[in-house]
């Protein structure tokens, strides 16, 4: 018998019980610490038990869809560096693959593979960060915070040397990537990615072991692979889960097919193993970059037939969607043959993967909440749009 | 035992410097002059203390952090003397005072204003006690170890008046955390002090500080943590003392994270400050006692260094506790709050009640000597490592770090 | 065993620490007052109007107040008002310039798209970042006044780039330049020319460039 016993199953009582006395009803958010921007859970407490989640939230609802079906192609781009405004070399990526599916326009292979390193090194800075802030959940003092930001302050830097901002990068365009790196920038990508794993080691050393970590995670905010699958679960928490399913294999997304990496997939869905998807993601993307960099071709970066301006697609729909770090982000795209989108729709990851969240809470205490929802990964700029 | 070194001039300084100014007053006066002075002496030493260790704790807290911490704060005029920041703790003490007081509407009016108070008043009682130097000692109390954890025990009383007057749902919850975490760590504390009561036969901390003097060869100094039971009392004790004033990976009550400031939620301003205060001499005064009982006191470690006025050292090894605590806050994440009991209640009061038995043996076995003396040190050791490995294990049972697959 | 995992975490953060003194990998803070910022030619924050000549920054605009910035601004924060009378571009053409170009830098998200778009590149990202206003409307609401900048700036914040264009414009000139001379000497050749500058005005603003592919911003041509 373990003298922390590992979630041994929820013991959820009724609501209303004159015996055990009330309920205590609070609201975490939307201005709360660790609740990853203006998000609201009201849970109702059974001392620290929760018995209740409500997840509430368009705190920040910026009308994003409605704006691009009234704008160009191309002025829809820059806004979507603000969707998930860690990411936003994947989000441009997944918006121009939309756009590229619906007017059928190529890419050329180094702006494939360009795409790819922006797309891979995205990931670094998100799961990084994301570990990061999982640990200041469960009560660090910012120490695990700040050594990820630290190497992502330097993936930033790259960001802003190549595309002229650390975070709103506007990289991508339709057939191709804005901006060529020059042989430089390349040189320094390269010596950052073979760097990263000493400081995934380190990381590793300082926390991977640590009892009180596997205390607080392990066992804790389980999902069954099942009940994931059917709330249309994607991402590093369904891999968690135990299920393979990462578009980079299944789509094959760009040139991704060229590339040898391996899923790594989780057992028992608990927070720990989404901690540990994260860690794994990142070496496998540092193996990635590393192939990107060698085999990287020359060449034009741009399909010399694409154009930024005056672009209307013929009438059609289309849905373009890849493995961004968070899970399956895709844009569904209807032209009716005008320079503006007839229907514009988002699919963000961190929106639907957190519709489960009171599922994976249920039975746990307030502290394990807040680290549940570190875990998942969300960004409220893409949750509310 | 040289006389010259131990009763040298710096060694009896202060004592001097006391006496000279009570000489400057009438007789009939002299005894509360003499108090007052001393507790002048205390409140203007360890609240210098409480502001360099805030300095020292963002300082370190920065570079552990691959941070500069904060570096900015000068003098006044001297804009060009930048100090390393050093002034930073009385810019923040200006800006505690001037900060406006919100005291919510519905709050209780009368616990909210108290907790502050009583905390800082409480945690301040327990530094009467201590032994600084081999002379400096404010109260002789023969019960001096009871007197302290009576002191330091109602501290947490005036956490939960604060979570309970401030009428903030997340106060509740942290002044419920608060009581949890005050039951459960007052036993293992209590508990690892007592083996030390125990073969010192004394509950004067001056006494115990004076049990652990002398050295063999001149160099290994005879503290009670250099002894198996001794070791095994202080990592109680330090986990303990860790989890008694609220300190990372315990500092459930105000885990920020969770409960957004815990009991100081509803605190603003200088109330703010006097809970920050009172943690901080709660802290001190945890790691005074701990020096005092496991770490040998005012002592010096060795023979040669001495000459050193024994107050010096006690402050030098208080430091270095504090240096401890701020590197622990560094590195580690906070635990849960069943968690937490059960640390205490299945591991640690089991470990300090066999270590209890082990001290017995030790006080015992006190003739051995030769073969059995080195029979004695592996007996001990073997009463405290064994059970820390079978409780640890069953601890952790179930908690490992896990090796994973990959997809085909 | 217990504890194993917490004093390795310890020894990193020691390491850390000690790291910190010595390391720049690990100490990477810069103290920005003390140290200005260094930014990379790319870094781009608000855009400004490119001038020719700096003494006289609102006769040499090289913009020509053609909207098509207005037009593709994702926030809608570029306000133009064409001019009613022309006046010669650098290559000596007549063009309408703009009479009123204000730029809301409250509501601009410096993403480049106007940069992007421009045909006359004579609108280009600056490398302000230390801008404050006392006013929330007045002050963050630059009329062209404040928006030019000589070609001279231009050169200084983006070397690269600003090369670049210069010797695209350069060319263009020249190129202008022999087609008028091509043209007066076709105009001595012939017997009566009717209209002096008609052979050379190009079909004016409404007609850009084609839009191909811009050239790298910081990086190398493709």
């Amino acid at each position: 018998m373990s003298l922390f016993p590992a979630n041994s199953g929820p013991t959820v009582r009724a609501v209303h019980d004159e015996f055990h006395g009330d309920l205590l009803e609070v609201s975490m958010g939307p201005q709360h610490p660790s609740t990853h921007g203006v998000f609201r859970m009201v849970v109702t407490l059974d001392g620290e038990q929760i018995v209740k989640l409500k997840p509430v939230f368009g705190y920040l609802h910026r009308n994003h869809e409605k704006i691009a079906e009234n704008t160009s192609y191309l002025s829809s781009m820059p806004y979507t560096d603000r969707l998930d405004y860690l990411c936003s070399m994947t989000t441009n990526w997944a918006y121009a693959l939309a756009v590229e599916k619906l007017s059928g326009q190529a890419v050329p292979d180094r702006a494939q593979y360009l795409r790819i390193i922006m797309a891979e090194l995205t990931r670094l800075v998100n799961h990084s960060c994301l570990v990061g802030f999982l640990f200041n959940d469960l009560g660090t003092s910012f120490t695990p915070l700040l050594y990820a930001f630290r190497e992502r302050e330097k993936i930033l830097d790259l960001f802003e040397s190549l595309s002229g901002s650390r975070m709103m990068c506007n990289y991508q365009r339709f057939g191709g990537c804005r901006v060529d790196p020059s042989p430089e920038w390349l040189a320094a990508a390269s010596a950052l990615v073979d760097n990263f794993p000493r400081f995934l080691d380190e990381y590793e050393t300082m926390l991977t072991g640590n009892e009180i970590l596997l205390a607080r995670t392990q066992g804790v905010g389980r999902l069954a692979a099942a009940h994931a699958i059917n709330a249309g679960i994607t991402g590093p928490v369904l891999r968690a889960s135990g299920v393979d399913y990462d578009l980079r294999k299944v789509d094959g997304t760009g040139f991704y097919p060229r590339f040898e990496f391996r899923v790594p997939l989780g057992a028992h869905g608990d927070t720990y193993d989404r901690y540990m998807m994260r860690i794994l993601e990142m070496r496998e993307s540092v193996k990635i970059l590393q192939q990107a960099f060698k085999t990287l071709p020359a060449g034009p970066i741009m399909d010399p037939k694409a154009k930024l301006r005056g672009f209307r697609p013929k009438a059609g729909e289309a849905y373009g969607r890849l493995e961004s770090p968070k899970g399956e982000l895709g844009f569904y795209l209807i032209s009716d043959g005008s320079p503006n989108p007839w229907r514009y729709r988002v699919r963000p990851p961190s929106l639907i993967n957190l519709t489960l969240l009171e599922e994976m809470c249920l039975g746990h205490t307030i502290a394990d909440a807040v680290v549940i929802l570190g875990s998942i990964d969300i960004v409220l700029g893409e949750v509310d749009r | 035992m040289s006389v010259v070194a131990t009763d040298s001039f710096l060694e009896r300084a202060p004592l001097l410097f006391r006496d000279w100014i009570v000489g400057h007053f009438p007789v009939a006066l002299q005894w509360l002059v003499h108090h007052l002075l001393t507790i002048t002496a205390i409140l203007t030493v360890f609240g210098l203390f409480f502001a360099f260790t805030t300095i020292a704790e963002r300082k370190l807290l920065a570079r552990l952090q691959n941070r500069l911490g904060p570096n900015r704060s000068g003098l006044p005029w001297f804009r060009t003397l930048k100090l390393w920041g050093l002034t930073q703790p009385f810019a923040d003490a200006i800006k505690a005072i001037t900060k406006e007081d919100i005291v919510p509407a519905v709050a209780d009016q009368v616990l909210h204003f108290l907790a502050p108070v009583v905390i800082v008043a409480f945690s301040l009682l327990g530094f009467a006690v201590l032994p600084f130097g081999r002379y400096l000692i404010p109260v002789e109390l023969d019960a001096a170890i009871l007197y302290f954890f009576a002191a330091g025990t109602a501290t947490e009383l005036a956490i939960f008046m604060a979570g309970w007057g401030s009428r903030n749902k997340y106060s509740l919850l942290a002044a419920m955390r608060a009581l949890a975490q005050l039951i459960s760590y007052e036993l293992p504390l209590i508990l690892s002090v007592v083996p030390v009561v125990l073969v010192t036969g004394t509950l004067s901390t001056r006494d115990i500080a004076l049990a652990q003097g002398g050295w063999t060869w001149g160099v290994l100094p005879h503290w009670h943590v250099f002894t198996p039971w001794g070791f095994a009392g202080f990592l109680i004790f330090l986990v303990a003392a860790l989890a008694e004033s609220n300190r990372s990976p315990f500092d459930l009550p105000e885990a920020e994270s969770e409960l957004i400031a815990g009991h100081l939620t509803e605190y603003s301003g200088f109330k703010y400050a006097l809970f920050f205060m009172a943690e901080y001499f709660g802290l001190t005064a945890l790691s005074g006692l701990g020096i005092t009982v496991f770490l040998g006191g005012w002592q010096a470690p060795c023979a040669f260094l001495e000459f050193i006025p024994s107050w010096l050292w006690f402050m030098g090894k208080l430091a270095g506790m504090i240096v401890f605590f701020i590197w622990i806050r560094g590195t580690l994440l906070r635990l849960r709050i069943d968690q937490l009991t059960r640390l205490a209640w299945q591991f640690l009061v089991p470990l300090a009640l066999l270590n209890l038995g082990n001290a017995a043996f030790w006080a015992l076995t006190s003739g051995w000597t030769g073969p059995l003396a080195l029979a004695r040190w592996a007996i001990s050791a073997a009463i405290v490592i064994v059970p820390f490995f079978l409780l640890g294990r069953r601890l952790t049972a179930g908690y490992a770090p896990r090796t994973y697959r990959y997809a085909a | 065993m217990l504890g194993s995992g917490i004093l390795k975490g310890l020894g990193v953060t020691a390491k850390n620490f000690v790291g910190s003194y010595h390391d720049p990998a690990r100490m990477v803070t810069q103290e920005y007052p003390d140290t200005p910022a260094k930014l990379p030619e790319a870094y781009r924050n608000f855009p400004f109007l490119v001038t020719e000549n700096a003494t006289d920054p609102m006769g040499t605009l090289r913009c020509v107040a053609c909207q098509i910035c207005e037009k593709e601004c994702p926030p809608q924060c570029i306000y133009i008002e064409k001019s009613k009378d022309k006046k010669p571009d650098a290559t000596g053409k007549p063009q309408l310039y703009p009479a009123v170009f204000a730029i809301d830098t409250a509501v601009c998200m410096s993403c480049q798209l106007c940069v992007e778009v421009c045909p006359f590149d004579a609108i280009k990202m600056d490398h302000v970042f230390e801008v404050a206003a006392t006013n929330r409307f007045e002050g963050l609401l630059l009329n062209r006044e404040q928006l030019a900048k000589p070609n001279e700036y231009f050169h200084q914040i983006r070397p690269t780039e600003a090369a670049e264009v210069d010797g695209r414009l350069t060319a263009e000139r020249q190129a202008a330049a022999e087609k008028a001379k091509a043209a007066a000497a076709a105009k001595a050749a012939a017997p009566k020319p009717t209209t002096p500058v008609a052979g050379v005005a190009d079909p004016g603003p409404a007609s850009p460039r084609p839009a191909t592919p811009k050239p790298a911003e910081g990086g190398t041509a493709p």
